[in-house]
């Protein structure tokens, strides 16, 4: 007779590595590493069978604090290693974890490929609007106008809408959270993780020693409400202090309502529909900064945008199975013996 | 019935040349299969335009297809032709300098009309088979395009597509010429037309049309035979480089019995190897077309992470492309075969044509102290064989291997004496199934020969994080500590210099083991050193040749071999770069010699700069 011990559930601390963590103190960096390694025994993965691949910068230390496998690989081409691994090995669970400058400026090319292919793997994009491993020049995502060491007279650049890029490049999961609301970035996290295909999370992340405060009108607790929008598939929007505002759709526009005035009501709202490419781009594109006060369109959180479309991994090995079906395994001596050959004797 | 001469032909070398749209590569590949079969030795060489449709009728667009086939061994395409094909003016002129004196020109004299004349750059449109110009040479005058339609005159295919096949009609002539069978390009043909049996009909009724040309028309009346050559017991099939070098990386990835992942951006001369294994999906072959050439080679080191064996080919501007992924490969530590079939160069340079110029790229093309060893083919069929050996190294040595080849002898042909797998050693990789030090794994802890341990993602227990900053000596942790950048910058220097004790030692490929002069070659070059020594060895010169496989590390006794002669010379297609590191690593006199013209060396060339030591 024999009892068989039910295997102990893994923790975060599973998924910790032994490595002393440089980040600065006080980078958001230390709570998106901390939701991630919250999520993962949750969803059911097991340490040996998922893997970190990482760019270059402060965000792609992120594999090192990991106790799983990975890979801080060269600066921008963190996709590209995945694109290989994935192919190699379908079942592992790959997260690429990647910055402004690593995703969208070196690494641009890889990323628009990798979200068009649609491996099954999940993209987390630290966004600082900064260099912060280089310290301190401006990003691809630095507002116009942006003083850095790099800009004394301020950036001409006009910055990448992240979201509004992965759209364009046929994304398949684009979301948005940020680090200071662990809990609306465990949700997407997890979502993220679910889905099937390459789930892009730009993640709001604050660099305390380059750019403190860069995305502070939305996360401080004081203008959070009035300022952001956390979406969810079939709410209607609504947002502020007391959950007083609301967006609705007048066209395409995007429009404030005031639910307290009178004029509508939640039911005239906008609801979220994440299948809806069309509306996703939309609230894709509400990328003004409102104001403290909250005028202005809200910035929004959530997931955007979900499709299901087969991915690149699964098409290829499809390919491989059909070619071993029509063809069988490989002969080797056939392979080298070709279609024509004569005998010298 | 006029009197026949058959004369007796050591060998000979045809150059069939036209405009990139006349079916030359065809005619020169049929000829070139019927002779394998018959039994000839055979060297072959295409050239095309850099262009996909150069404007037709100019020089630009004159591809060309050299094959020099004999009844004895035959290590080069031929420095010189004994016959020129020629379908129009501009291939005449491109090509003319290539004839040897005396030699024969068949001219399509359809192909000399004002029109061709003047797109070919002739003066006034002046005709030089009138001219009394080609007096060196014998002219064949032959109007193929309206003897291609007289033989076709009952067909129901339109004027374009009759003239299509006049290809099949120089063909057939020069099968009449050299005595040689229609029955392979006949079979060759019913499987290209399969779907459409008019197809099949017209070209064989045009190649038998040109064989019986020569038959019939009194002009000609001497015939060649070309004997078989004494080839070695066995059987034989016909390789290009690009492909034997692709089967070799199948061959060798069957051997390791790992999947081989192939990771490639398209680029001149390197197209065909990810063709070629596109098409072997059956060997558990992954290829990828990646997005850049950044992205073909880090996605291969993604893979051999991921424990497949990551590959990737190119040519010089994406290997250059490829330069700081080599360097993470490096100190990763992962195997991984990069492919290099060099061309013209610097930048874009001349993507049609060849050279030797990225030796130093291979050796030194990284930042940071990161050797990564290096062999090169010196032949199409030695590409088998040399893909094989950069498989074995890096997966057994855990390391980036480069291999060079050039697009001469990429899309170069020869006869390759078949293989079987049993033939073929088999590949160990250092896979690790559990931890290596109690509980705990250390993923840099290496073995005698150096190597560290490959612990593929998915096995419990072996999980670890590699990556581009400096590690720590057997842990792998990031360690900036000086005392130990140093220790493994040196550890991994020494791993690659014991690739040399797992190597053949240096032979020579011909000639006495002490003498005046050792000629040193690498890569394609072979064939035209080992014409040149073979020569004068047997006039008595004391000449040596040493052709060399592996170039980093070298064998262990190459300097010991080369310190037995008064002199060295290193003959290379670019401005002298093995010269340099010979040099610098056996203080020895080595001298150059240089050719940088897109072309292969001829024999003559070498010969002649071998004589100066011997004045």
């Amino acid at each position: 007779m024999s009892t068989i011990a039910e295997k102990p559930k893994s923790t975060a601390k599973d998924f910790s590595s032994d490595q002393e963590i440089r980040w600065c103190p006080g980078c958001g960096d230390y709570s998106i590493l901390k939701q991630v390694q919250t999520i993962l025994p949750e969803i059911g993965v097991e340490r040996q069978n998922v893997v970190f691949i990482s760019g270059i910068g402060c965000s792609s230390r992120f594999p090192y604090y990991m106790n799983t496998y990975g890979m801080h690989s060269i600066h921008g081409r963190a996709p590209a290693f995945a694109s290989g691994l994935k192919i190699s090995n379908p079942d592992l669970s790959v997260w690429v974890i990647t910055g402004d400058g690593d995703a969208l400026s070196i690494g641009g090319n890889h990323l628009i490929h990798l979200l068009r292919r649609n491996f099954n793997l999940n993209i987390l994009l630290f966004n600082n609007e900064i260099y912060g491993l280089t310290k301190g020049q401006y990003s691809p995502t630095s507002p116009e106008g942006k003083v850095t060491k790099s800009t004394p007279m301020g950036s001409i650049d006009h910055p990448f809408n992240p979201l509004a890029l992965a759209a364009g490049a046929d994304g398949t999961f684009i979301a948005r959270a940020m680090d200071r609301d662990p809990v609306q970035l465990r949700d997407v996290l997890r979502e993220a993780s679910e889905h099937k295909g390459t789930s892009l999370v730009e993640i709001y992340q604050n660099c305390n020693v380059f750019n403190d405060g860069a995305f502070e009108v939305f996360t401080d607790k004081h203008t959070k409400a009035n300022t952001t929008i956390f979406v969810e598939h079939g709410k209607p929007m609504v947002f502020g202090e007391n959950q007083n505002l609301g967006l609705r759709l007048d066209g395409a526009t995007p429009v404030v309502v005031d639910l307290e005035v009178g004029e509508y009501a939640v039911d005239d709202l906008w609801v979220h529909d994440k299948t809806d490419r069309f509306k996703a781009g939309i609230l894709m594109r509400c990328f003004e900064t409102p104001g403290a006060d909250g005028q202005g369109i809200p910035r929004p959180f959530g997931v955007f945008y979900r499709e299901n479309r087969a991915c690149y991994e699964d098409l290829l090995h499809n390919q491989i199975k059909t070619a071993y079906e029509r063809k069988g395994e490989g002969d080797l001596d056939a392979l080298l013996r070709g279609n024509n050959t004569w005998t010298i004797e | 019935m006029p009197q026949r001469v058959s004369e007796s032909k050591k060998e000979v070398t045809i150059l069939f040349a036209g405009d990139s749209g006349d079916g030359i590569q065809l005619t020169g590949s049929q000829f070139t299969n019927t002779s394998a079969l018959f039994g000839n030795d055979i060297s072959t060489f295409p050239s095309y335009p850099a262009e996909i449709r150069a404007p037709q009728g100019t020089i630009a667009g004159v591809s060309g297809f050299q094959l020099n086939f004999g009844s004895i061994e035959i290590f080069t395409p031929g420095d010189r032709c004994d016959v020129l094909v020629v379908m129009n003016a501009a291939a005449l002129k491109a090509n003319l300098d290539k004839l040897k004196i005396g030699g024969a020109i068949i001219a399509n004299i359809a192909g000399f009309d004002k029109k061709n004349l003047k797109l070919a750059g002739y003066l006034d449109q002046r005709n030089p088979l009138e001219d009394n110009s080609l007096g060196k040479y014998r002219v064949i005058e032959i109007d193929v395009t309206k003897l291609t339609r007289e033989s076709l005159k009952d067909s129901s295919l339109g004027m374009k597509e009759k003239d299509r096949s006049k290809n099949m009609f120089v063909l057939g002539f020069l099968y009449w010429m050299y005595n040689r069978e229609l029955a392979m390009t006949e079979k060759f043909l019913k499987e290209k037309f399969a779907k459409s049996p008019e197809l099949i009909e017209s070209n064989m009724a045009v190649l038998k049309a040109g064989y019986n040309y020569g038959d019939t028309s009194e002009m000609f009346t001497t015939r060649y035979e070309v004997k078989p050559a004494p080839m070695p017991k066995g059987t034989y099939r016909n390789m290009m480089g690009n492909q034997a070098l692709a089967i070799g990386l199948i061959a060798a990835a069957q051997k390791a019995d790992l999947p081989l992942f192939y990771g490639s951006y398209p680029i001149t001369p390197a197209s065909d190897i990810l063709h070629e294994l596109s098409r072997h999906k059956n060997f558990n072959v992954r290829s990828f077309q990646a997005e850049d050439e950044i992205a073909a080679i880090t996605s291969a080191i993604g893979a051999s992470f991921a424990g497949n064996i990551g590959m990737t080919a190119s040519s010089g501007p994406g290997i250059a492309l490829k330069g700081e992924a080599l360097g993470l490969a490096c100190i990763l530590e992962l195997p991984l075969v990069v492919v290099n079939v060099q061309r013209g160069g610097p930048s874009t340079g001349l993507p049609t044509k060849t050279e030797q110029a990225d030796l130093m790229q291979a050796f030194y093309g990284r930042n940071g102290e990161a050797p990564i060893p290096i062999i090169a083919a010196s032949s199409p069929k030695d590409c088998f064989d040399t893909a094989f050996e950069a498989v074995r190294i890096a997966v057994e040595h855990m390391t980036p291997v480069f291999l060079l080849s050039d697009g001469y002898i990429g899309n170069g042909a020869e006869p390759w004496r078949l293989k079987s797998a049993a033939d073929l050693p088999k590949i160990t990789a250092p896979l690790i199934q559990k931890p290596n030090a109690g509980d705990a794994f250390l993923p840099y802890k290496r073995n005698e020969k150096g190597v560290r341990p490959w612990a593929v993602p998915g096995i419990a227990g072996l999980e670890h994080r590699i990556g581009g900053l400096e590690k720590e000596d057997i842990t792998g942790n990031v360690s900036y500590d000086p005392e130990n950048h140093e220790k493994m910058v040196k550890l991994r220097a020494e791993k690659i210099d014991k690739i040399a004790l797992s190597i053949p030692l240096q032979e020579f490929d011909n000639g006495f083991a002490t003498g005046k002069l050792c000629i040193l070659s690498w890569g394609s070059t072979y064939g035209a050193v080992k014409t040149a020594v073979k020569e004068m060895v047997e006039e008595g010169y004391s000449v040596s040749h040493i052709h060399l496989r592996y170039i980093f590390p070298f064998p262990r006794n190459l300097e010991q071999l080369l310190s037995g002669f008064d002199h060295v010379m290193v003959p290379e297609l670019n401005n002298g770069q093995l010269v340099k590191i010979v040099r610098s690593e056996f203080l020895i006199d080595a001298k150059p010699l240089n050719k940088i013209k897109g072309l292969p060396f001829s024999s003559i060339e070498i010969r002649e700069e071998a004589e100066k030591y011997f004045v």
